[in-house]
């Protein structure tokens, strides 16, 4: 542990949050992961879109900020892994985001480009998440504690030194990546 | 008709670098779904009043209904991806995406109401997870957070399983 490092701080911090954010929205946009077509093919493999917009994101920045971090220029923010509730979520989370066909991020970017379906979809999100506000001290005391391992990173679960785990999740991405590519030059069965 | 979109591959390293510079500028990871849960506090304001709101405890302490970074992060992404459709010529108002409609008919109101439960289970399975595709998908995977794989694993088995079910039947071009 080392001491808070943020170069930005006060109000300049929630003018860094929107400009961050404006670019964030520019990049799903441009990326076309604000389509429902693209969110629901990726998971039918018809489309990798989402993947390859995903993985290239992790390398690079998980990359960039190991570098960095070594160098004692960023923290890490790692959420608990609370593994039943980790599981319940991202199970729910896939079939929520195939029947919404947009992620929340990608949903609040459909609308903005005219998706009347994410609009009306985003009025289910604060539904829900209010819901979740309503049911939380029930789950903080009977769901989250199960299986909790705390805010464990996988290196620390082995005793590998931390860049080989950034070098394996390179060499991953390069193998994920050439079989995409590969999958994309075999025209589909059924055409 | 597709000419705004830029490589995925450009677009992904971009969010890489992104990321980069909200951890090191901001001290900040990416994220999306604490926003929603936000704002999720503020509509329930008129509800349950100011005392109300304040008495829960998620939104007294998780998500706090306010403007902040994240919360604006939030509010950026919408204007971003406003801007960047409507300078690229490709804002265009649709209620039925054209995968659904081969599957599910031209009906907006049977697309509108599976958007909306489909929009209340996101989010529940968002928030009961402590992240979604952002948060954990991208910046916790990034950071190798055995939580964030987890979830990127199991969001995918779930999601690869729930569009079979529904859109195997859709023609594959």
């Amino acid at each position: 542990m080392h001491t808070l490092l943020a170069f930005i701080t006060g109000s300049n911090l929630l003018w860094a949050g929107l400009l961050f954010g404006f670019i964030f929205g520019v990049l799903l946009h441009r990326g076309g992961v604000t389509d429902f077509n693209v969110i629901v093919k990726q998971f039918l493999f018809r489309d990798f879109t989402v993947l390859k917009v995903m993985f290239t994101a992790i390398v690079v920045g998980g990359v960039g900020l190991f570098i960095l971090h070594g160098q004692e220029l960023s923290n890490w923010h790692i959420k608990p892994a609370h593994m039943l509730a980790v599981i319940l979520g991202a199970l729910l989370f896939g079939i929520g985001m195939v029947i919404y066909g947009y992620c929340p991020g990608t949903g609040i970017a459909a609308i903005a480009t005219g998706k009347l379906d994410a609009l009306v979809g985003f009025l289910g999100m604060l539904v829900g998440a209010a819901g979740y506000a309503l049911c939380y001290d029930w789950i903080a005391a009977n769901i989250l504690p199960v299986a909790d391992l705390g805010k464990k990173r996988l290196p620390e679960l082995t005793t590998l030194p931390e860049w080989v785990w950034y070098a394996g999740l390179v060499v991953m991405a390069a193998v994920v990546f050439a079989l995409v590519a590969r999958f994309e030059r075999t025209p589909s069965k059924s055409s | 008709m597709k000419t705004h979109l830029w490589n995925p591959y450009l677009v992904g390293a971009l969010i890489g670098v992104l990321s980069i510079l909200t951890f090191t500028l901001a001290d900040k990871p990416i994220g999306i779904s604490t926003g929603i849960a936000q704002a999720s506090g503020a509509c329930a304001l008129p509800v349950l009043g100011a005392d109300g709101v304040a008495a829960n405890t998620y939104w007294a302490k998780k998500a706090v209904p306010a403007w902040d970074y994240g919360s604006l992060f939030v509010l950026g992404s919408f204007f971003g991806a406003l801007v960047s459709a409507v300078v690229s010529g490709s804002f265009k108002l649709e209620s039925v995406p054209s995968l659904w409609r081969e599957r599910f008919g031209p009906s907006v109101g049977k697309r509108f109401l599976a958007a909306f439960i489909g929009g209340v289970v996101i989010i529940f399975g968002a928030r009961l997870a402590d992240g979604c595709t952002s948060g954990h998908g991208i910046s916790g995977s990034l950071q190798l957070a055995v939580s964030s794989w987890t979830f990127f694993i199991a969001m995918f088995i779930s999601g690869i399983v729930t569009a079979f079910i529904l859109f195997r039947s859709t023609s594959k071009s």
